[in-house]
């Protein structure tokens, strides 16, 4: 049984790592938020999984709260966002997709290299659950970094937080009040950022954050 | 029994109340003698508990202020009652004199709140018993004395002054607070009791010297780090100056007694050579620095860096006789020292008084243009010469008697073993000699130029003598020069149990000795009577000049008419005080100073002056905090980029940071 139980947490994980790689790879917005909706979707897979493998019945609230927000609502906002700034189907990459993936694939041995080291002696199941968490945290950082669209910057950080919820349920015992309020200051940073998007487009009318600096102040 | 320090506290308390009883009074005209009146009073009851305290044990108390686990330590030990003794003798003597050089500031609400609340920082530097307390209270002591730098702040020089001195300030507390901390160790004793009984690894105990010498070495003015010294303690009003210059640079004294005898342990032998080294460089160049000097205060805080000098080099000395366990010398080091602390005390704040009555008088500081003054303000020119021969290290007056001292204390040094310092401590001696002498032409210079001959400025040739209240200031201290250089015994036995306390050795009882000679070792060695010195001094001067006037004065002689050296009746043909410094920048200004000479002449048949331009530069800015100065703006100019850069280069920065610490964790 446990081997079964660590093949499944470990192919969410690995899967969940895998659709972080394709949010990198994505041209388009919607199909953007399509991929994240399936990150999402995998996220509450996952931690339904340990919910059940750890007899923890308040990780299905955390799995639940996954589902809700960042499957269905936070996407969906984000599509009508999208909609209504009619930027569906611009993306504006630093660099070339090909060279952001290599890196990705970079970033993600360099998590397994560091988190294998550093928690030698571990749980397996905790150990494989943080290297994997820590590669989408690097993927989610990249994905802001390398996006000039406000709106995929909005994107990589919550797949960012959905690493941190991933390496927080596979962590035994962590209490579900933390879970609850992780939860909503993501919800309430979605809600800033969308109002952020809608004055930045009022203003500058693109959402291409350059047009941030131009007002950034005197440059010396 | 802790009579002495609550008493202590009352009279800070007292003075901080003061200070914002000033906020509110400082409009009226009547304040300004109020306050220093009432300063006077309460520093007065201050000094006399001190001095009180000197031989009594140890009294300490703690304040439930500060850190709320540790709270506030206040101490009264014997080394404490002398500093607190000068600190509040020091500023006795100046808010006296102030009552009435007062009247003439301009701005009186810039002076008048801070001027008691800076003698307070300056008691509770002392008083503190803890770190917290104590790093607290030199800040305090450091903004007051800014603020009060400042108070003529519409001198673009003045701004500058206050502005070298408040970064000075900072660099020396920051490293006053990392040797508290090493003193302190991993387990935060931050109370002295506590860090006294701490263990130093030997490499940290040197640490911790190196620190105290930056943190109080830059507050007391060592060089090279003296260079706001001479730019602040001038730009204050006079009384300030004094106080600055005369008191404030003794409680960075003090900090370093503190740290380095009591809190930080046993000393290394080494330890005292690099004290000999820095106390006889800043001897030297200070008094050089100050031989330079036409503006008569800067003249007289660049000679405040060279009694400091001398007083690191008699603590220098005390430290290698007390590494190698021969304590009764180190006693007799640190008396010096000490001596010269108080002496300094007094001569200097006598000096600055008189420089603010000249001041006061003709509206100068340039000595080039006074001349004369002794004709018009007599009692400020005898005190000031009573100044200007004590500190010159001239008998019978005080700053003699502790630079015997120190020279006895040097010539013990055969007996020291390692011939480090066995070749030290005769060069430091040769130095502070050096520098004794250079301290004599120095206010030769400043005394004769400022004060004999002929006035060179109009507004000399009108001075009026100034104020009772300065003078009576200013004559009391003089004579307080004449009692402490005739009859040293007193100070000397009232220094033992401060000497007792930090060597646990004292000099030999002297008040026993007949006549008060002071015999700092043996009778048979050296011994110095004061009194019988003046008593000599007194006879054979008043004889000369009965015999001058009976002899000389009545024979008819034939001369031309007023040439007394000078036959041109223009003042400028005098001797001046650039002309009385310029063999000495010879010697020793084309090294210390780079000091160049260029003569323009013009060409024959051209009508113009010739023209001598003389440049010299200062060597610890050109060497030392120009480039700081140049590297730090450099720094900032590259910093300033991160000001302005894009959101997501700002992202960038973070995630490219945690990549390099998550590589360099994986690579480790």
């Amino acid at each position: 049984m446990h081997g079964f139980a660590f093949d499944i947490a470990h192919l969410l994980a690995g899967s969940l790592v895998l659709v972080s790689l394709l949010l990198l790879y994505q041209d388009r917005m919607s199909a953007l938020l399509n991929v994240f909706a399936l990150h999402a979707v995998l996220l509450a897979l996952s931690v339904g999984w340990q919910a059940h493998i750890q007899d923890a019945p308040h990780l299905y609230v955390t799995a639940a709260i996954a589902l809700i927000f960042k499957a269905i609502i936070i996407p969906g906002g984000l599509r009508r966002i999208v909609k209504k700034l009619g930027i569906h189907r611009e993306i504006e990459t630093v660099v070339g997709i090909g060279l952001t993936m290599l890196a990705g694939i970079a970033l993600v041995a360099l998590a397994m290299v560091v988190m294998l080291r550093a928690t030698a002696g571990a749980d397996p199941l905790a150990r494989e659950d943080l290297a994997f968490a820590l590669s989408i945290v690097l993927l989610g950082l990249l994905m802001m970094v390398s996006r000039r669209n406000a709106v995929s910057q909005v994107v990589g950080f919550m797949s960012l937080e959905n690493g941190l919820v991933l390496a927080a349920t596979g962590a035994k015992g962590m209490p579900l009040v933390v879970e609850i309020s992780v939860a909503f200051s993501v919800l309430i940073a979605f809600i800033v950022i969308g109002i952020f998007l809608f004055r930045i487009r009022e203003r500058f009318d693109t959402v291409d954050i350059g047009a941030l600096d131009q007002v950034g102040g005197e440059r010396g | 029994m802790t009579m002495a320090v609550v008493s202590e506290l009352a009279c800070v308390g007292a003075l901080l109340a003061l200070g914002a009883l000033a906020v509110a009074l400082a409009r009226f005209a009547a304040a300004s003698r109020l306050i220093y009146g009432l300063s006077f009073l309460v520093t007065s009851v201050a000094c006399v508990v001190a001095v009180l305290a000197l031989a009594a044990p140890a009294s300490e108390i703690v304040l439930p202020l500060g850190l709320p686990w540790m709270g506030a330590h206040f101490r009264v030990d014997a080394l404490t009652a002398f500093f607190l003794a000068v600190v509040n003798f020091g500023g006795a003597a100046a808010s006296f004199y102030a009552i009435g050089y007062g009247a003439h500031e301009e701005e009186p609400a810039r002076v008048l709140p801070f001027y008691p609340a800076f003698i307070a920082g300056m008691n509770l530097v002392v008083l503190a018993g803890d770190a917290f307390a104590f790093l607290l209270s030199w800040e305090f002591m450091s903004l007051t004395s800014w603020a009060l730098v400042m108070s003529h702040h519409k001198d673009a020089e003045n701004r500058r002054a206050g502005y070298v001195y408040l970064l000075m300030a900072s660099f020396g507390t920051l490293c006053l607070l990392l040797a508290f901390g090493l003193l302190a160790g991993a387990d935060g004793g931050y109370v002295f009791a506590q860090m006294h009984a701490h263990q130093l690894s030997a490499t940290l105990a040197a640490l911790v010297l190196g620190l105290a010498l930056l943190g109080a070495g830059s507050k007391a003015g060592l060089f090279p780090l003296h260079v706001w010294l001479p730019m602040a303690h001038p730009a204050a009003p006079s009384h300030v100056s004094a106080l600055m210059s005369g008191v404030m640079t003794k409680v960075a004294v003090y900090a370093f007694i503190r740290i380095v005898f009591d809190l930080v342990g046993f000393p290394d032998w080494w330890w005292s050579v690099v004290v000999l080294v820095l106390g006889g460089v800043t001897a030297v160049m200070g008094v050089l620095y100050a031989l330079m000097q036409c503006d008569l205060k800067r003249l007289l805080a660049y000679s405040t860096v060279e009694n400091i000098g001398i007083i690191f080099i008699g603590l220098g000395l005390a430290l290698a006789f007390r590494a190698n366990h021969m304590d009764g010398a180190a006693a007799l080091a640190l008396t010096g020292a000490l001596l010269h602390v108080l002496n300094h005390a007094v001569f200097k704040s006598l000096l600055f008084f008189g420089a603010g009555a000249v001041l006061n008088a003709t509206g100068l500081k340039d000595i080039e243009k006074l001349g004369g003054l002794i004709h018009r303000m007599r009692i400020t020119s005898t005190a000031f010469l009573v100044g200007a021969v004590a500190i010159s290290a001239l008998p019978p007056f005080n700053g003699f008697v502790s630079e015997w001292l120190t020279f006895q204390a040097v010539l013990l040094s055969p007996q020291i073993p390692q011939w480090g310092l066995k070749l030290m401590v005769p060069t430091a001696g040769t130095m502070l000699a050096l520098a004794a002498a250079l301290a004599g032409a120095c206010f030769v210079r400043g005394f004769g130029v400022s004060f004999l001959g002929r006035a060179r400025s109009a507004a000399a040739a009108e001075a009026q003598e100034v104020d009772r209240f300065s003078l009576a200031a200013m004559t009391g201290l003089a004579l307080l020069c004449l009692l402490l250089g005739i009859l040293p015994a007193f100070a000397i036995d009232g220094l033992a149990p401060v000497v007792q306390g930090l060597v646990h050795a004292q000099m030999p009882r002297q008040l026993g000795v007949a006549w008060w000679t002071v015999v700092p070792i043996a009778s048979s060695r050296s011994s110095y009577n004061g009194l019988l010195v003046f008593l000599f001094i007194a006879f054979s001067a008043s004889m000369a000049v009965v015999f001058i006037h009976q002899l000389a004065s009545r024979i008819v002689r034939r001369g031309p008419a007023w040439d007394c050296g000078t036959p041109s009746a223009s003042t400028a043909t005098q001797y001046t005080a650039g002309s009385f410094a310029q063999p000495i920048r010879r010697v020793f200004g084309s090294v210390v100073f780079r000091a160049r000479e260029a003569v323009t002449m013009p060409a024959p048949g051209d009508g113009r002056p010739a023209v001598l331009n003389v440049s010299m530069t200062d060597l610890p800015w050109d060497v030392i905090y120009d480039p700081i100065r140049d590297a730090v703006n450099a720094a900032t100019g590259w910093l300033n980029r991160l000001q302005f850069m894009t959101i997501r280069r700002y992202l960038t920065l973070v995630f490219m940071t945690l990549i390099l610490l998550l590589l360099v964790l994986a690579i480790w």
